[in-house]
């Protein structure tokens, strides 16, 4: 699905966008392709999916969120797409997988992230999802992280630069 | 950070137009200069507010493999068990967390295989054992935190 030329581009776009007022062109330059094959290449890349976004990604901790909680369920198989897809509706969910289960130590299977400012404003607003959603009578638990110890950002090289924080 | 960062933050997490003068029409939007554009996003990169300002890949598309991992730390040994970890190039970021299993950490390389081996090295090194959570599905969300 993608050539040689794309994933010199990739590796080129991945160091971050020049800050410049023809970024393309500059970018082009560094690989030695021209400012409208960038366009293109980067339009199609997109549109295929494999650039999830194009855009700024911040330090949560920086802009005050500081009560992030990952919050799992044991939700019965059946049901869980149809809760996934109610519940990464909210605004203020900012993550949501299905994952396996562990059993006996980790029954959980649903997993979404709050990112808030404020651990209570984080409980309101599970409480209102919980009630909204009616899962009141499914086992759940709150992760509340308490220490970054890692944040990639520097490596580009490795695809582990490129995952979105958790936290 | 002002009301100005503020708009330029919430508006480029929605994303970054792929066009010639791709900050001239962001800043058209938002009623600013090109030149101030620049300079507000080069001072929010140089003080670490954001991270980065490029493309977010999809790691399993691009042919990579990513996962959620956790452990359960005894707590006296947190920092030792951190430290192996987080040496792990293919360790994107690791949190501490209020549970049981109470470090959890995001692993992603290039392909499945090399997955499979660092969770495997993990267990080796840590002594520990390593609760392997992939995603099965994702739900979509609007992935944008107000600034």
């Amino acid at each position: 699905m993608i050539d040689d030329r794309d994933q010199k581009l990739l590796e080129a776009v991945q160091k971050g966008l020049p800050l410049c007022s023809r970024p393309y062109a500059t970018l082009g330059q560094s690989i030695a392709m021209p400012e409208a094959e960038v366009i293109s290449r980067l339009t199609r890349l997109k549109q295929q999916g494999l650039i999830k976004r194009l855009g700024v990604i911040v330090k949560h901790k920086r802009l005050g969120y500081r009560a992030n909680a990952m919050v799992v369920w044991n939700i019965p198989d059946t049901d869980v797409k149809n809760l996934g897809q109610q519940i990464s509706r909210f605004d203020f969910v900012t993550l949501c997988y299905q994952r396996p289960r562990h059993l006996p130590e980790w029954p959980y299977n649903l997993f979404c992230m709050i990112h808030g400012k404020d651990r209570n404003i984080v409980l309101e607003q599970l409480r209102f999802m919980t009630e909204t959603c009616g899962l009141t009578h499914y086992e759940r638990d709150i992760l509340f992280s308490r220490r970054c110890f890692k944040q990639c950002g520097a490596l580009y090289k490795t695809p582990a630069s490129q995952v979105l924080a958790y936290g | 950070m002002d009301e100005l960062d503020t708009k330029i933050i919430n508006t480029l997490q929605l994303g970054f137009p792929v066009c010639a003068s791709p900050y001239r029409q962001v800043a058209g939007q938002l009623g600013i200069t090109e030149a101030k554009l620049l300079a507000r996003l080069e001072n929010l990169l140089a003080n670490g507010t954001l991270t980065r300002f490029g493309p977010l890949f999809h790691a399993e598309q691009m042919g990579g493999a990513l996962t959620l991992a956790a452990v359960s730390v005894p707590v006296a040994e947190f920092d030792k068990i951190a430290g192996i970890i987080n040496a792990f190039p293919e360790v994107a970021h690791n949190y501490a967390r209020e549970h049981t299993l109470n470090m959890w950490f995001v692993i992603a390389t290039e392909t499945p295989q090399q997955l499979t081996a660092t969770l495997a090295a993990i267990a080796r090194q840590t002594g520990l054992t390593v609760y392997n959570m992939p995603k099965k599905r994702e739900y979509f969300v609007n992935l944008k935190l107000e600034a």
